[in-house]
């Protein structure tokens, strides 16, 4: 195909030649960029949280009488022993927060005793000798709480465990290169040592905000019950009976003792929606950014064949007089190909530097990562696909003009 | 003419339907997400009390040092001990100081379950600094805050809920086991984003239901239900009292400075206050104190979320590509016109008036694409709880104003997109079309 006179063709109607190729390099670059954060949000939203999601709830549990920490414990103990009871119930576990909560206790953990600044974030849960089944948490070494370490605790109070059970990210961090078992942590700020008895296998920090990614997987579990106004209460189901067990259990409580509060809207939360509402943002993020893309292709797209149809309209007797000369069909289709090759091209090019630009001014606005190459490359072979399958039609229609058409004179 | 002109460009809508419609949807789409991701970005960056968010302002102090606070930024709220001094001191005429509280409510009926009511425990200048409405009675006074009284101010919503909207002034309500006179029922009020409780996470939260004084929720040992940051420095001992006085920081702390001037001063009690601090030996670092008003918190705290400022940049992209769309397509339907424009020139209609013809057809299709706009922003809302998080969807809605500003960004934005194709029209040369002709 010779390029020299579909340049020359081009400088005739320099004014939609232009249009598409903005039109097509804007595109681009949006759609780079709103893949890209798809991409980052979905690595977001698939991120495991490390327990058997599909047979566990909450249930939040406020104490209607502001009742003394003793009675609190004595109520806690007693709902923990009616809800095993339940035949829905696999385990329970009491909890001050678990992971994608959102809100919970993080504290910076030391390795040795010195007041140097600790720069090692972790979240504490705490738990009892129960917990690690019920989150369905395996050990991947040391041992689990015996009944006998679980004590109490009040909050202002510090946190004096002697054994603790670490996250294996966190055991990781703390103790690079060797094992964490046996070590000595700082967990309360102060220089009261815990031993670390156990490592857990993957398990999530409270929070999934973006102050906490560096510190995502790190959590401690410590050995007590902790007495406030407000308990949470892990529950795993038997397998495949969560409904009947979200149903029971609160019921259950109730018949325990009515000076609790159990908020009847989010009070008792299926796993499933807590992990909805940690990554909520995220998910509305990737859908907004899909249903862009989609519709800035299918609008590009029309704007190409809108155009594309105009210049075929007006150059209906050039065609026929190509025609009349001796092009064939073939001819005639693939210089329209060529021609929006051309003018794809340039726009992509265009397109390219342009995404790369908003995408470094995004890593300066917000907490943005770098965009690949692998994006960009993706959207410049797509939308030279698609400007090569929208110029189609019109192409098809241009190759069907009669030779015919030379001799009329409108 | 101009009314003939606008029948001319409906009559030309109906002309290619596949462009105009292609026109439409394309103007329909950018103008309706442009729309929609406005509508959520106002809510979250709205100031909340524009009258006064430029004498009202939250002090902080570096209770921490260089070696613990927060790359060099104070925490952000004060510790007991910090938050009771600056009060007493009273160098400003209103100041306030607050606390997140979550207590039980035993209704009156028996059979009636409890259920939690959230709120803060504050002073009485809470109310006159933040403009709290009222709908019955009123905030308490400063007596009661000195007497440590069990008084309480209770939302509408709460009102409706425990006394069916009866005027309930001077009537008991028991919160947290403990029995509280109210003295005030507010009006709906619900300022967003949250500005005087950014520090527990707030912004966006559900409606504060009580108010209680501050000195009586901490006689009674009521914790706070928001945020405790103790830094990195949480070896405070052992007990409420140790931590209550220790260097942990709950209280957000606000003053209402009118001029320029009482702020300056204040920055500089502030100063001092922490300078005092470091010659009594509590402080060991140099006074490190900040003072800033409404906006400039709000712009501190970040409270617009990145995801509304990204998608309503997407947008606006989306509605600009839209936009270029329109004026290749605009171009196409204005230019198969040719000859008729070489027709209308040669009889004597100057350069203007075609001009004006193409433009005023421009906003016709602008009108339609505004409609549809309209339309699709309308649905758009309604799915926006999917894209945003529910506290968030809920403050977009679709109001007069934005229905108004739909239609003129859509007419002004496709007129705008007219000009290039209006004035290509107004070039044609008569006589090359009447000679093809």
């Amino acid at each position: 195909m010779q390029i020299k006179p579909i340049l020359a063709a081009m400088r005739h109607h320099r004014a939609g030649t232009v249009l598409i190729a903005l039109q097509i390099a804007l595109t681009l670059a949006i759609v780079c960029n709103a893949l890209f954060i798809i991409q980052q949000r979905m690595a977001r939203v698939s991120r495991p949280s490390g327990v058997d999601e599909s047979n566990l709830f909450v249930i939040e549990n406020f104490w209607a009488d502001q009742s003394s920490p003793q009675r609190i414990d004595a109520q806690m103990r007693a709902d923990l022993l009616a809800l095993r009871q339940l035949g829905s119930v696999q385990d329970v576990a009491p909890a001050n927060s678990f992971p994608m909560h959102g809100s919970g206790w993080d504290n910076f953990v030391k390795t040795t005793p010195d007041p140097i600044r600790p720069t090692l974030d972790s979240a504490i849960y705490f738990s009892d000798d129960h917990t690690l089944a019920t989150l369905g948490v395996s050990l991947i070494g040391g041992r689990n709480f015996t009944s006998s370490e679980v004590g109490s605790q009040t909050p202002p109070d510090p946190m004096l465990a002697s054994e603790v059970i670490i996250s294996k990210a966190l055991a990781q961090t703390a103790f690079p290169h060797e094992s964490a078992l046996g070590k000595t942590i700082y967990v309360s700020g102060g220089n009261h040592p815990s031993t670390v008895i156990g490592v857990t296998n993957t398990l999530q920090a409270h929070t999934v905000a973006s102050w906490m990614n560096n510190y995502a997987y790190n959590a401690i579990l410590l050995p007590a019950r902790l007495l406030t106004d407000r308990t949470y209460y892990l529950v795993r189901s038997r397998p495949g009976q969560l409904a009947a067990a979200m149903h029971d259990a609160p019921r259950a409580l109730f018949a325990q003792s009515r000076m609790r509060i159990i908020n009847p809207k989010d009070g008792v939360m299926s796993f499933a929606q807590v992990r909805k509402a940690a990554y909520g943002r995220d998910l509305g993020m990737a859908i907004l950014m899909g249903i862009v893309s989609l519709v800035l292709l299918a609008i590009t797209a029309a704007g190409i064949v809108g155009l594309t149809s105009f210049w075929v309209g007006q150059r209906r007797k050039q065609i026929g007089i190509r025609r009349a000369l001796g092009a064939t069909r073939h001819d005639i289709l693939s210089y329209f190909l060529t021609e929006n090759l051309l003018i794809g091209i340039s726009g992509v090019v265009i397109g390219a530097v342009l995404a790369f630009a908003i995408n470094l001014w995004m890593v300066t606005q917000f907490e943005m990562a770098r965009l690949s190459l692998a994006y960009v490359s993706i959207g410049v072979i797509a939308l030279l696909l698609l400007g090569q399958g929208a110029v189609l039609a019109p192409a098809v229609r241009a190759s069907n003009v009669p030779p015919v058409e030379a001799t009329r004179s409108v | 003419m101009f009314g003939y002109y606008v029948e001319l460009g409906l009559r030309s809508l109906k002309r290619n339907p596949l462009l105009t419609a292609l026109m439409v949807m394309a103007i329909g789409f950018g103008v309706a997400a442009s729309m929609i991701t406005w509508s959520v970005f106002r809510a979250v960056s709205g100031n909340p009390i524009p009258e006064k968010s430029n004498q009202l302002y939250t002090a902080l102090i570096d209770s921490r040092g260089p070696n613990y606070n927060n790359k060099g930024e104070p925490p952000s709220a004060l510790n007991y001990t910090d938050a009771v001094a600056l009060i007493k001191a009273h160098k400003a005429e209103h100041q306030t100081l607050l606390y997140s509280v979550s207590l039980s409510v035993l209704p009156q009926s028996g059979d009636s379950l409890p259920f939690t009511a959230g709120g803060y425990a504050t002073n009485a200048d809470f109310f006159s600094m933040f403009d709290t409405p009222f709908q019955y009675g009123g905030a308490w006074n400063a007596s009661d805050d000195d007497g440590h009284a069990a008084v309480v101010v209770i939302s509408h919503e709460l009102n409706e809920q425990l006394f069916g909207g009866a005027n309930s002034v001077g009537r008991e309500v028991t919160l947290g086991m403990h029995n509280y006179r109210i003295v005030g029922v507010t009006a709906h009020w619900d300022p967003k984003p949250r500005y005087y409780d950014l520090f527990d996470g707030n912004e966006f939260g559900e409606p504060v239901q009580i108010y209680i004084p501050f000195n009586r929720a901490m006689d009674l040992q009521i914790d706070t239900a928001g945020t405790n940051n103790c830094g990195t420095l949480m070896d405070y001992g052992s007990g409420r009292d140790a931590w209550v006085h220790g260097e942990c920081v709950w209280i957000p702390f606000w003053v209402e400075l009118p001029t320029a001037a009482d702020a300056t001063q204040y920055r500089d009690f502030l100063t001092a206050y922490s300078d005092e601090q470091r010659r009594g030996g509590r402080f060991h670092w140099a006074p490190n104190v900040r003072l800033r008003n409404v906006t400039n918190w709000l712009d501190y705290q970040h409270v617009v979320p990145s995801e509304s400022r990204i998608s309503l940049m997407v947008s606006v992209g989306f509605f600009v590509i839209c936009l270029i769309n329109t004026i290749g397509l605009l171009l196409a339907k204005f230019m198969r016109r040719a000859p008729e424009i070489g027709v209308r020139r040669a009889l004597g209609a100057p350069r203007r008036q075609i001009y004006g013809q193409f433009l005023i057809e421009a906003a016709t299709v602008g009108l339609a694409g505004g409609l549809m706009g309209l339309l699709l922003t309308a649905v758009g809302m309604l799915g926006v709880g999917l894209l945003f998080e529910s506290a968030i969807a809920r403050l977009a809605h679709l109001d007069l104003s934005l229905v108004a500003l739909t239609m003129v960004v859509a007419i002004f934005a496709t007129v705008l997109a007219a000009f290039y194709p209006a004035w290509r029209a107004a070039q044609v040369q008569p006589a090359w079309q009447l000679k093809s002709n």
